[in-house]
């Protein structure tokens, strides 16, 4: 009798975020990277999905992994999220690690009872005693007029559901390690990439999506942000692609003195309170970039986190998300609902005047 | 070869399906052109006067002329993220569809809705990007019409991929059920985008899954316009006269890519694929068979050109939606949250 590999998992320990080096890798390469070391050496690994085969995944997220690894370990699936999300559950519970891709986070509307229900219960219910070790990943956000329900962030949907750590990167370096701490974790990880962060040839290009990433296998810890700039007038607490845009609007509102720190998050759960406390107490002006929806999800969270801590702290609150709309397919409508540079700079002058 | 004409069917029946079949592919051809027309030299999705997902239809043509011949405005029809060709045949407008496309504001959705989100309510026409979630809705249209005691029914159209979702087998079943007059029309083209149905689907036809849920299903093959137009009507008359639901999936072709852009790396049969269009396929055998003349198809095919063009220069001459309006049509009564 043969049984279901189980994971090795244990057997390893990772470097924590180390010296990026000199390699350069779009985001997307550096997560089919990171999932074929892994697969490598453990044979619980697998990846299944739709159009995760010879196609490679729609943004990439799979190519050249089942020349590597054979369809045995990576699986087309028929056109059916609840059956293979909740097969990866059943995988995870017996022991293996799967790696379970949902092509856009807008189609969870059709799985979200074995996302929210099953996926993220069980743990708890079991009162601790099965275990769901399972990566689901997704492509989410607009700006390339998709339409209504393909251009969603919905992160903040996840991250409101208890049971399932939400690790959303904005680059490859982040992007690789989190793979691993996802991939190595216990608890069942949603694993959220922006299209224009994976630097895909037939999206417009962005330079932040391609940058420095080491060869071996590490980890960067979820749960932990990272300061991408430091500054003293104003913090801006962002994530994914809005991170390269508030990086780009601080380079910009350098030259007329204007110092903005910002804070990749890199996970919504669990989130970094810590960090947002400490540069607020130093900046006293706070201001959440999100390209989710605005009400009801991160950006109120965010403020709440500060508020609750110490209301004082504050002289300047504002967020920039989408308002309350659904994400229009017209360039015009949907770059005025996105939070572009031109927002995101508007929102600072406006809160440094203040 | 055999033919794939039927006997019973008028010349001028021949001659309309054919010449919806014409309209489409010039239609689908168009968009094509405007779609890469400022994509070059390199393809950016999001970049030019069409941007976006673009999924066309092209090969496809016979399933929507062929069930669409047997429908009026009144009745209603669901379709997918690969809408056009039921859209046309249907009846639905070229000019405001086009403009929707276009992402404009004389589009039906003032440029909110995009390629995959074309509603005609005049038409009772309707389209979703997410796989098999028009079928719900096209059992409330004709529960609807049911209840209001006409004889109107409603058709959902889907993708053989999406045949195995569950929202597909919660509809056959609940449609059965309650003899609702639907007719699901499943376009089997091979492929769920890179996905052949042999990997995806644990049967090789999916008329064979109408029996589980208590209804018939046939299965027509070969792409030909005349059988589908014959299955159509009889499942038409079949939901028209109380007789309830019925399931035709068509074997049909996808000629181009899933959506534009689609390299088709996985596609191993490609370079036959123009072989089997069934465009000049059907024209060349109402030649041979003398119900077509060249004078008359020349004809069709200039009208077409007409139309489309005449569409594309709507949607270019129509404004782009104010941004300062960027909030309207969430709710019907103007609030936001
Ligand atoms: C619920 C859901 N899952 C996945 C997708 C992504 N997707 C779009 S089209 C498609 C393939 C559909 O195949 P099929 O139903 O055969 O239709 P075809 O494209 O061949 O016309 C997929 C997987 C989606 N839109 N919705
Ligand atoms: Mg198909």
């Amino acid at each position: 009798m043969t049984t279901a590999p189980t994971s090795t998992n244990q057997s390893v320990t990772l470097p924590v975020e180390p010296e990026p080096g000199r390699r350069k890798l779009s985001t997307a390469k550096a997560m089919q990277e990171v999932i074929s070391q892994r697969m490598t050496r453990d044979e619980s690994v697998f990846v299944i999905g739709e159009d995760v085969g010879p196609y490679g995944g729609i943004f990439s997220s799979t190519t050249g992994l089942i020349d590597q690894f054979g369809p045995e370990r990576v699986m087309d699936t028929p056109i059916s999220e609840t059956a293979f999300i909740g097969l990866g559950i059943g995988a995870a519970v017996e022991g293996m690690r799967p790696v379970v891709e949902l092509m856009f986070a807008d189609f969870f509307g059709v799985c979200m009872d074995q996302i929210y229900n099953h996926m993220a219960k069980i743990h708890f219910e079991s009162g601790g005693n099965v275990k769901v070790p399972m990566v689901l990943m997704m492509a989410t956000g607009g700006g390339y007029s998709d339409g209504a329900q393909h251009s969603q962030c919905l992160w903040g949907t996840f991250a409101h559901l208890p049971g399932m750590k939400v690790v959303v990167p904005s680059n490859p370096y982040d992007a690789k390690g989190l793979m691993a701490a996802a991939i190595d974790s216990d608890d069942p990880v949603v694993f959220m990439f922006h299209k224009g962060i994976m630097g895909l040839g037939w999206m417009a290009k962005n330079s932040r999506a391609i940058g420095a990433v080491p060869e071996e296998e590490y980890v960067v810890p979820i749960g932990k942000s990272r300061v991408a700039r430091e500054g003293t007038d104003v913090t801006i607490v962002t994530l994914s692609l809005s991170v390269h845009h508030s990086l780009d609007v601080a380079e910009k509102l350098e030259a007329d003195g204007i110092s903005v720190e910002v804070i990749d998050l890199r996970s919504l759960v669990p989130l970094d309170r810590d960090a947002i406390v400490r540069s607020v107490t130093k900046t006293g002006r706070l201001i959440v970039v999100d390209e989710d929806y605005q009400s009801f999800g991160l950006s109120g969270e965010v403020i709440a986190v500060v508020a609750e801590h110490d209301a004082s702290l504050l002289t300047s609150v504002s967020r920039v998300c989408v308002p309350d709309v659904p994400i229009p397919y017209a360039r015009e409508l949907e770059s005025t609902v996105l939070p572009t540079p031109a927002r995101i700079e508007a929102a600072v002058r406006e809160a440094v005047s203040r | 070869m055999t033919l794939s004409t039927t006997p019973e069917l008028t010349e001028e029946t021949r001659r309309s399906l054919l010449n919806t079949m014409v309209l489409i592919r010039t239609y689908e051809e168009a968009i094509r052109r405007e779609y890469y027309a400022d994509k070059m030299p390199a393809f950016d999705i999001g970049a030019g006067l069409v941007p976006g997902e673009m999924h066309l239809s092209a090969g496809q043509e016979p399933v929507a002329a062929g069930i669409c011949a047997h429908l009026t405005a009144d009745d209603a029809l669901t379709a997918t993220h690969r809408p056009h060709h039921v859209a046309i045949a249907k009846g639905v407008a070229l000019r405001p569809m086009t403009a929707e496309i276009f992402g404009r504001e004389d589009g039906f959705g003032h440029g909110r809705g995009g390629h995959m989100h074309l509603f005609d309510p005049s038409n009772h026409f309707s389209c979703s990007g997410i796989i098999a979630e028009g079928l719900p809705p096209a059992l409330g249209q004709a529960f609807a019409f049911k209840r209001q005691g006409n004889n109107r029914v409603a058709v959902a159209v889907t993708g053989e991929g999406a045949a195995n979702q569950g929202a597909f087998h919660e509809s056959l079943n609940l449609s059965a059920l309650w003899k609702l007059p639907v007719i699901f029309v499943v376009e089997d083209n091979d492929w769920g985008i890179s996905v052949p149905r042999s990997e995806s689907t644990s049967v090789t036809s999916n008329a064979v899954r109408a029996a589980a849920y208590g209804m018939p299903g046939v299965r027509v093959e070969n792409n030909s316009v005349e059988a589908v137009y014959a299955a159509g009507g009889e499942a038409v008359a079949r939901a028209r006269s109380g007789g309830g639901p019925t399931l035709i999936e068509v074997h049909t072709l996808r000629l181009w890519g899933h959506f534009e852009g689609d390299a088709e790396g996985y596609r191993p049969e490609l370079k036959s694929v123009p072989d089997h269009d069934p465009i000049p396929r059907y024209r060349d055998e109402l030649l041979q068979a003398g119900w077509l003349s060249t004078e008359q198809f020349q004809a069709m095919q200039d009208r077409a050109v007409e139309q489309v063009e005449d569409a594309i220069q709507f949607a270019k001459a129509s404004p782009a939606p104010n941004p300062s309006e960027h909030l309207n049509y969430v709710f019907s009564e103007g609030v936001n949250s």
